[in-house]
């Protein structure tokens, strides 16, 4: 689906410009720093990748992009929009930028199909009857069609990983942030999810990506990031990544990994 | 967690949904309950008979008849009627003590999670003070510290001892219910709150539309068994002059010239109320609690 230009976009931002810049980032968690200036810009319509050993702060990067956890230092711009400012109007920062979780997160007193509408209705206050057009277009895209009125308990991991993407695309967002949302799903459900980020690549959403599904990244991303102890040790086309790692933690971890 | 999640057949119970429902009715009477309540008759019958003075040898079978005090049997059928009417009022003043516990405990449990410091603490102290008390404390504590009328904007508005009870029994359901709510609000997964967050929902949208709508189900079970604690507590109120059932029976036991092989039949018909009503309570929070079993 065809994703409107949102009206309230700083003016400052043009699309040729990076949609998500992130600049010298740094985060605490009391005394221990976990992101220790991290730099990184993604274009629209971009796939990146981002991998590395756990407890490098992937997730932490991540969330920081749609303001759930505070930034220490530095800035990240969205669309133009600094995150890291006290007056962030939060609404039109995450109508802008969607996240799926590593366990799914759906509303279990809901049906797939009123979690996927519940946002769009209640927090945008969109008309019920488009929502729920959409919303049906959605459950079809990521092929659950049928499942519109299951409980998430009645529906597998996978399924669910499907429904919560779903969810989250109803917010027409321009980013779409992936936080190891494979990493709890059997093999065999890992590649539904999959194909279905993949065609969301391919569509030209702007995708961020935390994984460890090394074949995906190299198949699906446009450029890999690796971080190791909150610092990101290099990046790359996947090619260049994966064949002539320049770091050796780069090449220690990918040794350790395929 | 993790291997609860790593299998997608089998998915977390904790976020089961509230599945088709599978109807929950009231327990099935069954032969073992007929059993039951037969041996209760006759234990507070034989308990009548037990305390029954050796009566005089009676000089024939007719004088018996004729002499004889009235059967415990004869007087609990007798006075049924107002006992019942007294029980009654105890089921009045449970139900109205429950829901004006229920609304306020509501009220101090999202307020124990505010995030004024001032509020939460403010809750805190009122839950705990009133969660600590015994009952019976906070009882006298209503009748006397409430004036027996109000004077709102030129209306009086009387505060007959009843209306006290009611409250003097809300406090500490309104403690407990908060208590329930605080815990239940804490037992939902972190990533409800991230995933609401996320989708832009506000605090105040993510506790009314995701937050509170789980927690009534883990709080149903442990709410009514409050609620036939205090239903059977609502005899306390005879120590502070509520005519409700107990005050009752003790009139009628009086009534009846105090004789003391009526003592037994009478509390315990008394008594007998109370778990006739008390018992399928427990027995659907039974139910309930196995339904919502949230252990993995
Ligand atoms: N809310 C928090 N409070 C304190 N420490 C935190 C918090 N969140 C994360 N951390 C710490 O920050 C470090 C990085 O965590 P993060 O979740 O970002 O790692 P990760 O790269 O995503 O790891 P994984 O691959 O295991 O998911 C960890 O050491 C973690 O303990
Ligand atoms: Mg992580």
């Amino acid at each position: 689906m065809a994703t409107a230009p949102t009206a309230d976009a700083a003016p400052a931002w043009t699309p040729d410009q990076p949609i998500v810049s992130v600049r010298d980032v740094h985060k605490s968690f009391g005394g221990f720093e976990v992101l220790k200036g991290v730099s990184m810009d993604v274009k629209k319509g971009e796939a990146i990748c981002i991998i590395g050993p756990s407890g490098s702060g992937k997730s932490t990067l991540i969330r920081c992009i749609n303001a759930l956890v505070e930034v220490t230092k530095g800035s990240i711009l969205v669309e133009g929009q600094e995150v890291n400012d006290p007056k962030l109007d939060q609404l039109a920062l995450r109508r802008k930028v969607g996240m799926v979780f590593q366990q799914y997160n759906l509303f279990p007193h809901k049906t797939a199909l009123q979690n996927v509408m519940m946002a769009p209705i209640n927090v945008l206050k969109q008309d019920k009857r488009e929502v729920e057009e959409r919303a049906r277009k959605l459950i079809a895209k990521v092929r659950l069609t049928g499942k519109e009125n299951s409980y998430p308990g009645e529906l597998s991991g996978g399924q669910q990983q499907r429904v919560a993407i779903a969810r989250s695309l109803c917010m027409r967002p321009d980013v779409m942030l992936f936080d190891e949302v494979t990493a709890a799903l059997d093999p065999e459900t890992v590649k539904e999810v999959l194909v279905t980020i993949r065609e969301l690549a391919e569509e030209g959403m702007t995708c961020i990506l935390v994984t460890h599904e090394m074949k995906f990244a190299r198949d699906v991303a446009d450029h890999i990031y690796f971080t190791d102890k909150g610092v990101i040790v290099e990046h790359a086309p996947p090619a260049e990544f994966f064949d002539n790692a320049k770091d050796e933690r780069t090449k220690t971890f990918l040794g350790q990994i395929l | 967690m993790s291997d609860a999640f790593a299998s997608p057949g089998r998915p977390m119970a904790v976020l089961l949904p509230p599945r088709a429902p599978e109807p929950i009715g009231f327990p099935r009477l069954t032969w073992r309950h007929g059993l039951f309540f037969v041996v209760a008759a006759v234990l507070i019958a034989s308990m009548a008979t037990a305390q029954t003075p050796p009566a005089q040898p009676p000089a024939s079978a007719a004088e018996a008849l004729s002499t004889a005090p009235a059967t415990p049997f004869s007087v609990i059928i007798k006075w049924s009627p107002l006992l019942l009417k007294g029980f009654a009022f105890n089921i009045v003043i449970s139900i109205a003590a429950m829901t004006l516990g229920t609304v306020t405990g509501v009220i101090l449990g999202l307020g124990q999670i505010s995030v004024n410091p001032i509020v939460r603490k403010v809750s805190w102290f009122l839950t705990q003070f009133f969660r600590n008390s015994p009952w019976l404390v906070l009882l006298f504590f209503a009748m006397f510290m409430i004036p027996f009328q109000f004077n709102i904007f030129g209306v009086i508005m009387p505060f007959p001892d009843w209306v006290k009870a009611i409250i003097g029994f809300a406090l500490p359901v309104m403690a407990n219910v908060s208590e329930l709510l605080r815990g239940a609000i804490r037992s939902i997964p972190n990533g409800q709150w991230e995933a609401a967050t996320s989708l832009g929902f506000t605090r105040t949208q993510t506790i009314w539309q995701i937050v509170l709508p789980q927690c009534v189900k883990r709080m149903l079970p442990p709410w009514m068994n409050l609620y036939s604690l205090i239903t059977m507590a609502t005899v306390l109120a005879s120590v502070v002059g509520v005519t409700e059932m107990l005050t009752l029976t003790a009139q009628v036991h009086a009534a009846e010239g105090g004789r003391p092989e009526l003592f037994a039949p009478l509390y315990g018909f008394a008594g007998f109320c109370f778990f006739l009503y008390c018992y399928p309570i427990g027995k659907l929070t039974q139910r309930l609690e196995r339904r919502f079993n949230v252990k993995t």
